[in-house]
């Protein structure tokens, strides 16, 4: 085996290519979470948008176009979801394993003719001045597009929930619906907004997966990002800058069994393979902080 | 306007009508999905719903059609204790896997003695041991670390199936296998093999342990302190609190039934159906039987019908990739839709819907 | 009619099976404090939802100041100038104080200057409250002060509030009304909606009477008895409770020495060194704000939450590492306060729910563990039979019961199977007259038939009425239990925790 084969600012730089598709997902799942949904169908969604990207943007030949259509493929499945949780009253644990379920059927029938398909470039952009940086330059500031969405993502909904008045009401909404209703505030319109806000965020990460990660598209490829993002979340304490944190230790884990892979460690694939998974069920249980959102997974009825 | 209004208790008829409702429902859009596919509707339906129980090559698709059953069921029923009680195991599918690589990890430990009477019983226990194991590990987390259960069954799932790809390339790897992947095959070794009980019927143990399951967790629900605790925890967890249920310790017992039932039902499968140690081994029974579990109304007679009826869209999704072409995701679609109809059914169980005269806004 | 704000004609509101208001009609004065009165289930809450946009009237029309008023939601209703403290269900624990005051109001300032304001008016109205605190720390009457402000700083013409003042000792009673009286001189408007019927002759100076949905009459509570007008509330005559004479002092039964216990959860509240013995025969009454330990206290002593084993003991045995069905062997049962999914479980039948306390002491399992539904059954239906509770059947689910039976079947469930120690936590609490009348009766009939009973309730008319001895729990200590014959709503007060740190109002009138 021959460690010096890993190259240290490579390793951070795909870290942070590693940690975006759970990232977008995450973040997406956050403010769901936050309005006080719990959708266990992020898996679905993701593999949903990773199919989905993948035909729009083989068939445009765009890659932008082909995330675009991810995030409306991950949000007509969440749709399903906000119908039946909000509108049916179906029970949302049973109803994500469903949604996670009946887009991995989804995903496959949709994607059966692109087992072949290559995806367009997405190039990456070299950000002037800074990116010539030594060190921090190729680390930080020489990715694609998505890598920063995702970060402007994670940044954007950490200041809506922190600073802006709507942010206040969903939050509001996901504390306690009951209240949130007495005073007029409209709790079902808001959750499905942030349902399909999350659809679209696990579309896009999904997408990133199929366009960008590997790329190419395989059933099933998405193998366990979405309940990653979910379990990130928890970790997170439903903040988005722990949720920055989680996503990248993740990335980090998974990029470092893969190079240790590469690198011919003793220690045989399968389980270098594993640990991704069973550090988040570490991260789970050693870390977890915060309280969640008090009326989280709880169904909303206004009766009298 | 129509408006929803909650009925003072749970109607019994659509409790037992919503399942049948969805099927049906399921089977209409499920027909317009294969339309768009370019395929008749109805001979689609008819090849999945009808020809393997009574079409022309039904002598060959009913015991097939037992064998599925027969796991299904088996892992329902333990998954239905705990959904029940609102312990949310969701990683059968490793529990599965890894009661298969115990069961098949005895009989090779043993091979190639003959003792049937001492082998077959030992590989039943040690399946079980094995997926109660593997389910303890979220269930002794919840417990002490309150850490979700469903995250952490499900990423063990992953870790099992690296785990299976592993003794399929390692330990449990057949010496005379010329370098191939993959366990001796079972089917081959006398004391171990679970084979048709009656020849052509499919009737293995697996199943009469899955029939033998339906029976005692019926009585144990309707009859037994147990299955009332367990009702009761899931419908109200502080009134179950204050009845002096010891949440803990249902949490674990619920944990352990699903993870033992999920791991007998992969060590029947991979010494009889299935027969070695491999990395396409498990083919989703363990989520499958979650919808089981849901259609059938987490209750044992139900589960048992249910799965049934699941084993017929997998026997005749295959039939139809055969002779229509069917894409073989258009099945597990079909069994997604299944569930989401049903969750979406299941309103009117707890509520009717009225029409109101539309009010001035 | 310059002086009338608001006026109400003719509304209706239907629910299917029931009428919540009929043709209901009252107007209310500039300036005026008014008063709503009725029983549970009268028809309050939905008239004054109707008021604040939450619910629509069938028929019927409200004007405000003249113009017609038809607020489509609690928005509507807010920019009109109604303001509303609600009695539950408003506030949310994880947001801080400012937070929850921007929730209510339409233009919240930004949030700098809306602490700002927040402490100027809560210095003006003596309601001290700091915008930064976490409201799920807050107690519960510091919780409705941040309704008032919520309210205040809005300047409202209408000032609803219902049932405000369950959560206040009498001292804090007397300071909120210097505060409405007060704002009623500043010339705003208050509904009040009330059961008390001593606090609305102290306060208000007209009075609206509601009985099953429709207004059975009006008055002037200054110039009316607290009797009439609960006959009028209720519409008959009421049974008081009678109270057997004592013999004599029984044994002690029940002791709890030092119990101490941290908070459940995060915004539990944590119970304090308590020590109290009860005496076979005897009825102790513990009254206290909510949210002073009192749930703590009942899952101590019924084994939901576990103490150490010498904290409680019952005749002399330590009890207080047992679980809940150890000591219902023993003979010790408890009623919690929350009926659907505490002490009942809503979607059982009472078949079910009379197995969940019952399967013990009424062998309604055998050595097997398997259930005797048969005997489960007439336990149930004698409970029904014996407490008059008002049911189809005993299959039917715990939740189609009105909250009067399905309290009496909780109460008689406990009472049946003879404890020698019964503890009831709020027994009346959202129950019509007449059957927390007989609630009242049933638990001195067990007191008189030798049982030792604990009473926690917030209802002080309630405790002074039933209880041999009064003890006051606040922020998780029991005060020294006192006789409760002859004890003074004053004394009472400061043993409930007195004025905490409420102050009278600076504004002058």
């Amino acid at each position: 085996m021959d460690l010096s084969a890993i190259n240290p600012i490579l390793l951070l730089a795909s870290l942070m290519v590693a940690a975006t598709p759970i990232m977008l997902a995450a973040i997406g799942e956050l403010v769901v979470e936050r309005a006080g949904v719990l959708n266990l169908g992020v898996e679905g969604m993701m593999i949903t948008g990773a199919a989905c990207g993948m035909i729009f943007a083989y068939n445009t030949g765009n890659a932008w176009l082909g995330f675009a259509g991810a995030a409306a493929g991950g949000m007509a499945l969440s749709f399903l979801f906000a119908i039946l949780t909000q509108y049916f009253l179906s029970n949302q644990v049973a109803t994500g394993l469903a949604l996670t379920l009946f887009g991995l059927g989804l995903s496959a029938l949709l994607g059966q003719n692109y087992a072949e398909a290559r995806p367009p470039a997405f190039p990456k952009m070299d950000i002037p001045i800074l990116s010539d940086i030594p060190v921090l330059g190729p680390i930080a500031f020489n990715h694609d597009p998505m890598v920063y969405v995702g970060l402007i993502l994670v940044a954007g909904v950490w200041a809506f929930l922190k600073f802006s008045r709507a942010g206040l009401v969903l939050r509001a909404v996901g504390e306690n619906h009951e209240a949130a209703h007495a005073l007029g505030y409209h709790v079902i319109r808001i959750r499905i907004l942030a349902i399909l806000f999350g659809g679209a965020c696990a579309g896009l990460g999904g997408a990133y997966i199929s366009l960008v990660r590997v790329p190419q598209w395989t059933e099933g490829m998405t193998a366990g990002a979405g309940w990653i993002a979910l379990a990130i979340v928890v970790f997170a304490g439903w903040k988005p800058v722990r949720l920055l944190l989680g996503a990248y230790l993740f990335g980090g884990v998974t990029v470092l069994q893969l190079n240790l892979q590469a690198a011919g460690l003793a220690i045989p694939v399968e389980y270098l393979s594993m640990s991704p998974y069973i550090a988040t069920i570490l991260v789970l249980v050693i870390l977890s902080a915060g309280r969640a959102p008090g009326s989280l997974g709880k169904t909303f009825h206004a009766s009298r | 306007m129509l408006t929803l209004e909650k009925r003072p208790q749970p109607s019994q008829a659509w409790t037992y009508l919503a399942p049948l409702v969805a099927v049906v429902v399921t089977m209409i859009v499920g027909g317009a999905v294969f339309a768009m596919l370019g395929k008749p509707p109805l001979e689609s339906i008819r090849t999945i719903f009808w020809d393997p129980l009574f079409g022309e090559f039904a002598a060959f698709d009913r015991p097939e059609l037992v064998k599925k059953a027969g796991p299904l069921v088996l892992i329902a029923l333990g998954l239905s204790f705990g959904f029940r009680a609102g312990i949310w195991n969701i990683g059968a599918e490793g529990q599965y896997i890894m009661g298969a690589i115990f069961g098949a990890g005895i009989a090779l430990a043993f091979y190639p003695m003959e003792a049937r009477w001492l082998i077959f019983p030992l590989m039943i226990i040690a399946g079980m041991v094995g997926g109660m194991l593997w389910a303890m590990i979220p269930g002794l987390l919840k417990v002490k670390f309150k850490t979700n259960e469903i995250l952490v069954s499900l990423m063990l799932v992953y870790v099992a199936d690296f785990m299976l790809d592993s003794m399929s390339l390692g330990l449990l790897r057949n010496p005379e296998g010329h370098g191939f992947p993959g366990s001796r095959n079972l089917q081959q070794y006398a004391s171990a093999y679970n084979g048709d009980l009656i020849a052509g019927t499919g009737l293995h143990w697996g199943v009469i342990a899955a029939l033998f399951a339906v029976v005692v967790s019926y009585i144990a629900l309707s009859r037994h302190i147990f299955g009332f605790n367990v009702r009761l925890a899931g419908q109200s967890p502080r009134a179950a609190a204050f009845s002096g249920v010891n949440a803990n310790r249902l949490v674990l017992v619920c944990m352990g039934i699903s993870g033992a039932l999920a791991g007998a039902a992969g060590m029947f499968e991979v010494a009889g159906p299935s027969g070695q140690i491999l990395s396409s081994f498990n083919v989703g029974y363990g989520f499958t039987a979650i919808i089981v579990a849901f259609l059938g109304r987490l209750h044992p007679i139900g589960i048992l019908l249910a799965g049934c009826l699941m084993a017929l869209t997998y026997i005749g999704g295959e039939t139809a990739q055969l002779t229509l072409g069917l894409p073989r995701s258009a099945v597990q679609l079909f069994q997604g839709m299944l569930l989401f109809f049903l969750l979406a059914v299941d309103l009117f169980t707890n509520f009717r819907i009225r029409l109101t005269a539309k009010e001035a806004a | 009619m310059t002086d009338t704000l608001l006026e109400l004609s003719g509304l209706t509101k239907a629910y299917p099976g029931v009428v919540a208001n009929s043709d209901v009609s009252f107007s209310i004065k500039k300036g005026e404090v008014h008063a709503l009165l009725g029983e549970n289930g009268a028809g309050k809450s939905t008239l004054v939802k109707t008021i604040y946009g939450l619910v629509k009237p069938d028929t019927g029309t409200m004007t405000l100041e003249g113009a017609s008023f038809q607020p489509s939601e609690p928005r509507a209703a807010r920019a009109s100038g109604i303001a509303m403290v609600f009695q539950h269900f408003s506030l949310f624990d994880a947001l801080n104080v400012a937070e929850n005051i921007a929730l209510g109001m339409e233009n919240p300032p930004k949030m700098g200057d809306l602490a700002r304001r927040i402490r100027e008016v809560s210095e003006t109205y003596g309601l001290p409250l700091d915008p930064d605190r976490v409201v799920g720390d807050l107690s519960a009457g510091e919780r409705q002060r941040v309704e008032i402000i919520r309210c205040l700083l809005q300047d409202p013409k209408l000032l609803i509030m219902d049932e405000p003042t369950s959560v206040l000792t009498p001292q804090e009673v007397e300071i909120l009304f210097e505060t409405l009286r007060k704002l009623r001189a500043e010339g705003t408007s208050i509904l009040y909606i009330s059961h008390k019927l001593e606090e609305i002759r102290a306060l208000c100076e007209h009075a609206t009477i509601l009985r099953l949905g429709k207004v059975v009459g009006t008055c002037d509570p200054r110039e009316t008895s607290a009797r009439d007008m609960a006959e009028m509330m209720v519409g008959a005559t009421l049974h008081v409770p009678e109270k057997a004479d004592k013999a004599q002092e029984g044994d002690v039964v029940l002791a709890i020495s030092g119990l101490s216990a941290p908070a459940p959860h995060q915004f539990g509240t944590a119970l304090k060194d308590i020590s109290v013995e009860v005496r076979a025969g005897e009825v102790l009454g513990i009254g206290g704000v909510a949210g002073n330990g009192q749930d703590e206290l009942v899952a101590a002593l019924s084994g939901e939450m576990k103490t150490k084993p010498g904290m409680i003991s019952f005749k002399g045995n330590s009890v207080g590492h047992l679980p809940p069905n150890a000591r219902r062997k023993a003979g010790i049962a408890a009623a919690p306060e929350e009926r659907n999914g505490h002490a009942a479980a809503p979607d059982m039948s009472l078949v079910e729910n009379a197995v969940l306390t019952g399967a013990v002491r009424m062998e309604l399992t055998d050595d097997r563990g398997f259930v005797r539904w048969a005997k489960a059954k007439d336990f149930a239906e004698q409970v029904i039979e014996t407490f008059d509770v008002r049911t189809p059947g005993s299959h039917v689910a715990a939740r189609a019961l009105s909250g009067g039976n399905l309290q009496k079947f909780v109460i008689g469930r406990e009472i049946m199977q003879r404890p020698e120690v019964l503890i009831i936590n709020q027994p009346t609490w959202g129950v019509d007259a007449a059957a927390a009348a007989s609630i009242r009766q049933a638990i001195l009939d067990e007191a008189a038939e030798g049982a030792a009973v604990i009473v926690i309730s917030q209802d002080l008319d309630e405790l002074m009425e039933i209880s041999d001895r009064f003890a006051a729990l606040n922020e998780g200590r029991l005060s020294a239990p006192r006789p409760a014959k002859g004890l003074t709503i004053k004394e009472i007060g400061l043993m409930l925790g007195g004025a905490h740190d409420m102050e009278v109002a600076h504004v002058d009138a």
